[in-house]
């Protein structure tokens, strides 16, 4: 029986902290976050102290005063008698939007790009290299700047679609409008039987396909933009005006949304059930009009009951109403960031397709794959996981690029809340701050959520 | 010192300001130089020609009040600002003072920390629509897109009038005036708004002029004038009369052409001679040499020679004198008395 003796318990001397290898490191660790600390310390009781000079304490009650502009791209229900506050929520959810659009369109085009950069035709791999050298070496801000440059000075102003024999007419059958204040497109709407052609209540619904409308969250008896909403008869009856409530749920869209959820999973346990028969069996039961048809028929029938059309723009006044608006600012933003970190994002495919052993495609090959299933099957998957962390750092880069929004007016969170809020109350320091915050948030989230989704796909080693 | 330099890596530029606040009128002795923001570009107020050289209504001040100071009307460094950037260069020291068509606000005043040290311009917001739009009164413009700059007081008010008219539309917010006016005439905006000096500016630089009108409507008052930082009262001072010398000597007939001999010897008008320095001790009070007043005027002239040179009714902008003549004439220049 091996006996461990203890060694003699040492006392623990003050001159171990310095001359002891295994504390010196942690000694010196906190003795650099104190000073690091002190050093922060100092430098905010400084700011305060030169903004007390000045007369300019900090302080985030203008969040609370009414903002006084008004902003024209929102997503939510706003007018310019609104807090700087809902001002600044306005601002996040246009960065949000721009960021979700130009990330979704720069993934899709990047990794189609990185594909076709690797083909074997001679023609599509030089396009593909021009593409990728053109954009990613000119700065972002110049693209967004030509983008808008070229959409207001080649398209036609809203005017040129008037008259007997106008220079400019609407696309794809009168449902579409490009002028140079933007595209206008359908804009999906429930509730045919309650509206007349131009989207206001009738006195009287003409059927029972009237819709679910919208729920206010947070509506309040007091507030004069819910009487709609409360009351019983009368046109739109039940249906909360637009500034009712903090915010607005579209219960036929969450219906919609249901349906299709369910739908999909439906299909979903068709096909395990298919693979399941075919384990058993070796033959697989015909289901793609099972799987399409509990996906499209309750769908349609949803849609249909709720009253579904399409609101066309048309000419009215200055502009063209109803329909869709997509400003300029808009398209501009989201094309260029699209375009440009798809260069990047280009590349981040093709590094993670050669960085697959080429053993990987011969041995799928013998196996009697075919290319295009050999790419799909074998080769992405594989090469998604040296695609996906650098994939995070290009949509936490377009999504901060996003913030140069400014250049072309784009509403988001540094034209509200950091720029014109800025700029009406003289708040730098809060504005800047609380801004600074935010995009650090969301970034955050991003990269919370992708590295949770890189994890999943990680090869799991011994 | 080094404090400064740390927070203004810390902070946003504008916050460092407090050390820098005091003593501008020292600092501005000590550079030798006038640090003055003015606009990006705006023919007749300030823009610089071919050579670099800045010229126009704002402009003239910038170097009246150098020439005031340093004695050389040259000695300015012009520092072009946009609606939103200007007040940052101003609060945090990166210019003495502003000659940017400003509107004297009293938030701007009392809550953003500036003091205005007077009105160079009367003027109010208007609309300026291209003719073929057929519009005849801005209370028409119902669901029209409107060209804004941002961080002026021009949003504000827009959105105020179109509150009141229980009317809407669809703002374009832009940077810079030439950003505007190039939306403007590509026909993305129906309409655009600012202060009606700056549409006759505008409107003058167009090719063809007169195939734009400004509504009659005027939505606002906007005083505009050159403002400080707000308690550094010595250099409030000194701007402030050098702009009063300036609107005195119109009324009191001291032009750029008379100056210097109305300066050689004390006249029979004991206020012209305060002003000009041959009696009294007005220019050692506000701690600058007895001839400020004469340097000033001999920059661009009074206020009159300016306003006719740069914006006046000769010049392509053509603005009539208005609410902007002396006191004397049923306008609202009014200086204070030089004593
Ligand atoms: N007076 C208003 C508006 C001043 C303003 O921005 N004016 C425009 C048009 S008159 C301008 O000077 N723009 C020149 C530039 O873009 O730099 C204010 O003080 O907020």
């Amino acid at each position: 029986m091996a006996t461990v003796s203890e060694p003699p318990k040492e006392a623990f001397r003050l001159s171990q902290l310095i001359y002891d290898t295994r504390y010196r490191s942690m000694t010196i660790q906190i003795v650099a976050l104190v000073a690091f600390l002190i050093l922060i310390g100092w430098l905010i009781s400084n700011t305060a102290q030169n903004l007390a000079d000045l007369g300019k304490e900090p302080s985030f009650r203008f969040l609370g005063e009414s903002a006084g502009y008004d902003i024209n791209q929102r997503l939510i229900d706003y007018n310019n008698q609104d807090s700087h506050m809902r001002a600044a929520v306005v601002g996040i959810l246009n960065t949000l939007l721009v960021a979700i659009l130009g990330c979704a369109t720069a993934t899709i085009l990047g990794v189609i790009i990185g594909v076709a950069r690797l083909s074997k035709n001679w023609l599509v791999g030089r396009l593909m290299t021009i593409y990728v050298e053109i954009f990613r070496n000119v700065p972002v801000l110049l693209w967004i700047v030509f983008i808008m440059a070229i959409l207001i000075e080649t398209l036609p102003p809203p005017n040129a679609f008037r008259g007997d024999d106008p220079d400019a007419t609407m696309k794809l059958f009168d449902t579409v409008a490009i002028t140079n204040r933007g595209v206008y497109i359908p804009d999906p709407v429930f509730g045919a039987d309650a509206k007349d052609e131009k989207g206001e209540f009738l006195e009287e619904p003409v059927g029972w396909r009237v819709g679910l409308g919208d729920f206010p969250i947070g509506a309040s008896r007091d507030n004069p933009a819910c009487e709609s909403y409360y009351a019983t008869e009368g046109p739109g009856a039940g249906e909360p005006a637009a500034s009712c409530g903090t915010f607005q749920v579209s219960l036929d869209l969450l219906l919609v949304l249901a349906v299709l959820v369910s739908g999909f999973y439906a299909s979903h346990r068709i096909k395990r059930r298919a693979d399941r028969i075919q384990e058993a069996t070796g033959l697989r039961p015909v289901t793609w009009y099972l799987r399409l048809g509990v996906v499209v028929l309750p769908f349609a029938i949803t849609l249909w009951a709720l009253g579904f059309y399409f609101a066309y723009p048309e000419l009215r006044g200055f502009n063209f109403q109803g329909g869709t608006h997509m400003r300029n600012s808009l398209i501009a933003l989201w094309l260029a960031l699209s375009l440009y970190t798809a260069a990047f994002i280009a590349e981040i495919v093709r590094a993670g397709i050669l960085a697959i052993s080429h053993g990987q495609t011969e041995a799928a090959a013998a196996l009697g794959l075919r290319p295009k299933r050999i790419m799909n099957l074998v080769i992405l998957p594989q090469a998604l996981r040296v695609i996906i962390p650098p994939l995070i750092s290009m949509w936490l880069n377009l999504t901060k690029n996003s913030s140069l929004a400014i250049a072309v007016g784009y509403m988001d969170i540094t034209g509200t809340l950091m720029g014109i809020t800025l700029n009406q109350t003289g708040r730098e320091l809060e504005t800047v701050l609380l801004g600074m915050l935010i995009y650090l948030t969301i970034s955050l989230i991003i990269s919370a959520v992708m590295n949770w989704y890189n994890r999943s796909v990680k090869l799991v080693e011994r | 010192m080094k404090k400064t330099v740390f927070l203004g890596a810390l902070t946003v530029a504008g916050l460092a300001a407090g050390a820098a606040a005091a003593g501008t009128l020292d600092d501005v002795k000590a550079r030798g130089k006038l640090n003055c923001g003015v606009t990006t570009g705006l023919v007749g107020f300030a823009a610089p020609d071919a050579n670099g050289e800045w010229h126009g209504f704002d402009v003239a001040v910038c170097r009246a009040v150098a020439a005031a100071v340093l004695g050389d009307p040259t000695a300015v460094e012009f520092v072009p600002t946009t609606g939103k950037t200007r007040f940052t260069a101003l609060g945090s020291g990166e210019v003495d003072m502003l000659a940017r068509n400003t509107t004297w606000t009293l938030s701007r005043d009392v809550d953003l920390k500036f003091t205005f040290v007077g009105i160079n311009y009367y003027d109010g917001q208007g609309f300026m629509v291209p003719k073929a739009l057929g519009v005849s009164s801005a209370k028409e413009l119902n669901g029209a897109t409107v060209c804004i700059q941002t961080g002026t007081t021009t949003e504000l008010n827009l959105a105020d009038f179109f509150r009141k008219n229980n009317i809407s539309y669809e703002p374009v917010p832009i940077e810079t005036n030439a950003e505007g006016q190039q939306q403007y005439l590509a026909g993305a905006c129906d309409t655009y708004t600012t202060d009606i000096s700056g549409l006759a500016a505008t409107r003058a630089t167009f090719e063809n002029p007169a195939d734009h009108v400004v509504l009659p409507e005027v939505v606002s008052k906007e005083p505009l004038g050159p403002l400080v930082r707000h308690g550094d009262d010595e250099w409030a001072d000194v701007t402030r009369w050098t702009l009063n010398a300036l609107i005195a000597a119109e009324e009191m007939g001291i032009t750029s052409a008379n100056v210097k001999e109305m300066a050689s010897a004390p006249g029979s008008n004991p206020e012209i001679n305060r002003i000009l320095g041959t009696e009294g001790n007005l220019g050692e009070m506000l701690g600058l040499s007895a001839d400020w007043a004469v340097n000033a005027i001999s920059a661009g002239g009074n206020y009159g020679e300016i306003f006719a040179r740069n914006i006046g009714e000769n010049t392509p902008i053509g603005l009539a004198r208005g609410l902007n003549a002396q006191w004397t004439d049923g306008g609202l220049l009014y200086s204070p008395p030089f004593r």
